[in-house]
């Protein structure tokens, strides 16, 4: 294999940090690990298998995950969420197998929120709110108010309140993508994982959620997965990396080792240019 | 939720009743309600006991189980395809069930086969239209409902073949089959067992299916065992349509038109939907019925003429609205 290089990172050898040739130690899963995949091979159709993945996300964790288009993100995203199965490795979920647990109890230690959204039948604003307690209720159930009052929370904290008996499809796409995450501040799991959070916000919302799940992850026995396409908010916001290559190679490790220029230029593609503001970097593409 | 289930049920079981009352008191005699009522306390005169009793109430019956089964059916159907568009009658079903029992006529077979056959022909339709738009993942409804619109010209097809080549004799009855008859609908238990089973089996999975219309993924990020669920939905949905099928023809649109305009007043809460589509579709079946005792009494129009004279503008509408 060969060594990295500020270019290169190496691939399969995720815990070197990309162009500083320091080696972060790898982290073994411990007791209170709430996801660790080992070898774990995303399976898209067609496409060659990509580094094998070796992940570990630790309570008060927040990883973001970037990548081009169609590097894998929310294959890989959709897959820890036990939605799809992997083409090789396994997934544990503070330590059983992602395969050996019930769905709805996995739901309730994993929520994931889609980067679209259907809506087969009209529904309201807190209906769609409502669904994130599916998962802790049995099948005669019906939503208490304690339920009802856990979704309204949910919609204030996403400036929905007011929207509450608007039907979903008369929604903004902002709006829409507010109320996905407010559906998934209801079903209140362990482990956050969010497709492009903040891809349709305006300015203020995207650091409103991003605050909100910096507070989250800073509950006991939190953490957070984010695809994101602003490196100047990952940087901000997530404490891991994981950098997928459109090449299938990934590397991986604390924000800090991964901002490497070379390293994000070879990851879009796109030169960039660096600068720092209020002590953090800022990257922002060069045209020339 | 519990609003409004319980203002459905304060306005469909009343309406229910008062459907098979109107049922009874109405067709080529009509009865006033004192003779009704005497009928009922078993006072009634010979005459009334025997067109109420032995004529009129198993009709109604077989007529309100039949429309249940075919709203219930339609609702089920909806929620599968996330597509309020779809119904046994457009998805072809109904088609495949007219072909069983033309066949099942033309072979000179009994009354009771050709309602098999019917039975036969409504399963293995569903088996051919669902199978084939299964593919490799999830429904797609747009797939489905193409694979139900093809199949069902196919059936529209083999039925026109079967009436070119049936002897002039057997004609008028297989018309009256194709267009959904419940004259000859004798013993409705059956049908009202599987009504009142799957609407019980339906209930306490209404909120999962509220989770599944939100999209298969959606619904698995939420607990939702999505294949199990979705086999289940299909296979009840199929079988209930054969049976509502075999009792009453191909009566088309129920499945459309019931689940829609419950859905305009109670909203889409699958857990109030779906009893209140049994409801509805009984309803709307009975007083259809009736008419097509009444217009022209002393004969007899099919009752499926006038469900599709109510479906049609109906399954337009919806269409020239959905996006």
């Amino acid at each position: 294999m060969a060594p990295s290089s500020p270019t290169a990172p190496a691939h399969s050898r995720p815990h070197e940090a990309p162009g500083l040739g320091a080696r972060s130690v790898h982290q073994k899963p411990g007791p209170d690990t709430l996801l660790a995949t080992r070898d774990l091979v995303i399976d898209i159709p067609g496409r060659a298998p990509g580094a094998p993945l070796e992940l570990t996300v630790d309570p008060g964790q927040c990883w973001g995950i970037l990548g081009p288009n169609g590097a894998g993100k929310s294959t890989l995203l959709q897959t820890l969420a036990g939605l799809r199965t992997a083409r090789a490795g396994t997934i544990e979920v503070r330590g059983q197998a992602i395969t050996r647990l019930p769905r709805a109890e996995l739901a309730r230690r994993i929520g994931l929120v889609f980067q679209t959204h259907h809506d087969g039948f009209p529904a309201t604003v807190l209906e769609t709110a409502l669904i994130g307690r599916h998962p802790y209720l049995r099948p005669w159930d019906i939503e208490t108010s304690e339920d009802y009052a856990r979704a309204r929370a949910a919609l204030a904290e996403m400036d929905l309140s007011d929207l509450e008996h608007r039907m979903v499809d008369t929604l903004s796409g902002g709006e829409r993508q507010r109320l996905a995450i407010a559906t998934v501040l209801t079903q209140d799991p362990s482990l956050l994982l969010l497709d492009e959070p903040t891809s349709q916000l305006d300015l203020h919302h995207q650091v409103a959620v991003l605050n909100r799940v910096q507070g989250i992850v800073a509950q006991a026995h939190r953490a957070a997965v984010l695809v994101l396409h602003d490196v100047n908010l990952a940087a901000r916001y997530c404490d891991h990396l994981l950098l997928l290559f459109p090449d299938g190679q990934a590397c991986w490790g604390p924000t800090a080792t991964m901002l490497v220029p070379s390293a994000l230029e070879r990851l879009y593609n796109q030169r960039l240019s660096v600068g720092e503001v209020d002590g953090l970097p800022v990257f922002l593409p060069r045209n020339e | 939720m519990t609003r409004a289930f319980l203002l459905a049920a304060a306005v469909l079981l009343p309406a229910s009743l008062l459907a098979v009352l109107i049922a009874l008191a109405f067709g080529s005699v009509a009865i006033a309600p004192g003779d009704l009522l005497a009928v009922m306390l078993g006072e009634g005169s010979r005459l009334h006991d025997t067109l109420v009793l032995e004529l009129r109430l198993p009709r109604a019956l077989a007529a309100f189980a039949a429309g249940g089964l075919l709203g219930l059916a339609g609702a089920l159907m909806q929620v599968l395809l996330r597509n309020p568009l779809a119904d046994p009658y457009v998805l072809g079903l109904s088609g495949g069930a007219s072909v069983g029992a033309l066949l099942a006529m033309l072979a000179g077979l009994s009354m009771f086969s050709v309602s098999l056959a019917a039975f036969a022909g409504a399963l293995l339709s569903t088996v051919i239209v669902f199978g084939l738009a299964h593919g490799t993942g999830s429904w797609t409804p747009t797939r489905l409902l193409l694979t139900g619109v093809v199949v069902a010209a196919g059936w529209g097809a083999m039925i026109s073949f079967l009436l070119a080549v049936s002897p002039t004799a057997e004609l008028p009855g297989m018309l009256y089959w194709l267009m959904g008859d419940v004259s000859h609908a004798r013993n409705p238990y059956p049908a009202w067992i599987l009504l009142v089973l799957v609407v019980f089996l339906a209930l306490p999975l209404g909120r999962t299916l509220n989770v599944l219309a939100r999209g298969p993924m959606q619904a698995a990020a939420l607990g939702v065992a999505v294949r199990p669920v979705e086999w289940s939905i299909y296979v009840a949905a199929a079988l209930i349509t054969a049976t509502a099928v075999m009792q009453v023809g191909a009566v088309g649109f129920v499945g459309l038109i019931v689940p829609h305009m419950l859905r305009l007043v109670f909203g889409n809460d699958q857990r109030v939907i779906l009893p209140a589509s049994a409801l509805g579709g009984g309803i709307l079946l009975t007083l259809a019925d009736t008419l097509a005792r009444t217009m022209i009494a002393p004969e007899q129009l099919p009752v499926g003429v006038i469900t599709a004279m109510l479906g049609v503008p109906v399954f337009l509408f919806l269409l020239y609205r959905s996006r």
